[in-house]
């Protein structure tokens, strides 16, 4: 790989190539496409590559948190507006719990090594196993019963922070187990104390890991559906709640369920642009490396 | 004195916060749950006052005809699914496995579809499958073709479910392969070019016999994940038409939820874990088996290359 030089390929190659892209992201295009488009022009019987885009979507699936009254909204359904909120301080909350939680004891598991990594991986890999819709009956029950968090965002938080725990900690751990010991050691040299080392000395060190963890925590809890449905109520519902919510057998306004959907997408799209080296090393870390 | 406590309690204070956590809200659940299944509880009642039923949720179950079915569909979704992403996932690692311009530009394309929420994913279909605005249909229509009941016919709704899950989950097999061969000995590619190996044997002789334990594990993972699937189902078709596309975790959902059943949810989760840590300890312990293999024939090509 030193050199730079690239080979020539013969055009079906590249051929091939286009039609993986257009496949891959065709489908998104669609959807965004058609979030911009009026129900008239989504029903007519043209195949619709040209129309005159409009935000009439947007508008009425933000209604109650623009600036402005937009004209096209007769009727302000509010319902999208906090779940976005919801969604929003959900995933956020979530992702940085589990980080500072995750980190820390996995931090503890490589250097004070009480259980061997095939341990941990082991652990990780049941984890992930456990299907979500396996959670859902104990979930309700212990929320609601025992805890009585349900309905609330707090407990919404908890069970993603238990669900993504044991993938950040493993994740984690592949990144600790790279920084230098010395470095460590010659901070403690200087006086630092456990806790400064470990917030000072490895978590700098081990950014790229943390990023890769807090997206994989980030997309689990903002695009999670089935517990969330379950656990939440009026107030607390998150966007794939509130869009399952208005899917109906028949006559779906298909242009502001595009339109919320494209909400829901952008950030998980926005994080793959920013980072997708991140990304790939988190999912090639656990696997390739085994 | 005081500093060497703290040293030698700062494993457990770091450990504590996610040990809690685990325990409270995964552990106890599932321990939770596995008590509930012996129950007969609906969903007003508290734990404590449903009646104990032993393993009657379990019995009652085997002998329901729609369960074994939604068994049975899950179990053919899992294979098909994972063998149509293996077969083509691989089969592009190994396409495009060479020096191109702006292959990580594609590779940041290829992951868009799995980033995205599978509830996204299940409208997106939803919307090209649609009967009269779909794409499908329309592109059919336009070519004065008979269009096809995507969604209302129990066969190809099983089959648009698979083609949806398989435009979101290959490209995770592609990448991981792609991982896989870009860190394998180019010693042994080179040894083997020299003697004059064709594409075709060098593909089959080395490239996958070396990937063959990142394979196992990709295999494992996805397959895991392909019995969690239930968004994308549950957008597209809410299990029908019929129970042609019911998979046990929307099955599970739906006896929870609709029809307020706790105790056989929970029984059918317990078959589900079960069929799951099978499968999982099988592949586990095949992995096992197959690095070493892999280690020793790593071991011989560099061995012969040298």
């Amino acid at each position: 790989m030193s050199a730079k030089t690239y080979q020539k390929q013969n055009p079906a190659f590249y051929a091939l190539l286009v039609a993986l892209i257009v496949m891959s992201i065709g489908p998104i295009l669609m959807m965004l496409m058609t979030s911009f488009k009026l129900n008239v022009d989504i029903m007519s019987d043209t195949v619709g590559l040209i129309f005159v885009p409009t935000l009439n979507n947007y508008e009425a699936a933000l209604c109650d948190m623009l600036w402005y009254e937009p004209e096209s909204v007769d009727y302000c359904d509010p319902t999208f507006g906090r779940a976005l909120i919801n969604s929003l301080i959900i995933a956020l909350v979530s992702t940085a719990l589990t980080l500072v939680i995750g980190c820390m004891a996995a931090y503890a598991l490589v250097r004070f090594r009480f259980m061997g990594r095939d341990t941990v991986s082991l652990t990780t890999l049941m984890m992930r196993m456990v299907p979500p819709a396996v959670l859902l009956v104990p979930v309700f029950g212990i929320w609601t019963f025992q805890f009585e968090i349900d309905g609330t965002r707090l407990g919404i938080i908890l069970i993603y922070v238990a669900m993504n725990l044991p993938f950040v900690i493993w994740i984690l751990q592949s990144f600790i187990v790279q920084v230098p010991i010395q470095l460590e050691e010659a901070a403690r040299i200087d006086g630092a104390g456990p806790f400064q080392v470990f917030f000072l000395v490895v978590l700098p060190v081990i950014k790229p890991g943390l990023a890769a963890a807090s997206i994989f925590t980030f997309r689990i809890a903002w695009n999670e559906f089935l517990l969330a449905n379950a656990l939440a109520d009026r107030n607390s519902r998150t966007v794939p709640v509130t869009i399952v919510n208005s899917l109906t057998e028949y006559d779906i306004d298909w242009g502001v369920i595009m339109a919320t959907g494209m909400l829901l997408a952008i950030p998980p799209i926005i994080f793959t642009f920013v980072a997708s080296r991140q990304i790939i090393t988190g999912m090639t870390a656990g696997a390739v490396k085994g | 004195m005081q500093t060497a406590n703290v040293n030698r309690l700062t494993p457990y204070l770091f450990l504590a916060p996610a040990a809690a956590v685990l325990a409270i809200a995964l552990l106890y659940p599932i321990g939770y749950m596995i008590y509930a299944s012996f129950l007969d509880w609906n969903p007003s009642q508290r734990i404590g006052e449903a009646e104990f039923v032993g393993l009657r949720n379990y019995i009652n179950l085997l002998g329901d005809e729609s369960f074994r079915e939604s068994f049975a569909v899950t179990l053919k979704f899992a294979a098909i699914v994972v063998s149509l992403e293996m077969f083509v996932g691989v089969g592009l690692a190994l396409l495009l496995d060479r020096n191109i311009r702006g292959m990580s530009l594609l590779r940041t394309l290829f992951i868009l579809p799995m980033m995205i929420a599978p509830i996204v994913v299940g409208l997106m279909w939803r919307y090209m499958y649609h009967p009269t605005v779909g794409i499908f249909n329309r592109t059919l229509k336009n070519l004065g073709l008979e269009p096809i009941p995507w969604l209302s016919d129990g066969d190809w709704a099983f089959a648009s479910v698979i083609i949806a899950d398989v435009w979101q989950w290959t490209p995770f097999i592609f990448i991981l392969s792609l991982a896989a061969l870009q860190s394998l000995p180019q010693s042994a590619l080179e040894a083997a070019r020299i003697d004059g190996a064709t594409g075709w044997q060098q593909i089959w002789y080395i490239k996958l016999p070396l990937m063959m334990p990142v394979l196992v594990v990709t295999c494992l993972l996805r397959l895991i994940d392909a019995f969690k699937v239930l968004e994308v189902i549950l957008v597209l078709t809410n299990g029908g038409p019929g129970l042609s596309t019911e998979i046990l975790s929307l099955r599970i959902s739906r006896t929870a939820s609709e029809f307020r059943e706790l105790g056989v949810a929970a029984a059918m989760s317990n078959y589900l874990l079960i069929l799951l840590l099978v499968l999982t300890l099988g592949m586990f312990l095949y992995n096992k088996f197959a690095e070493t293999r892999a280690l020793r024939l790593r071991a011989e090509a560099e061995g012969a290359a040298s």
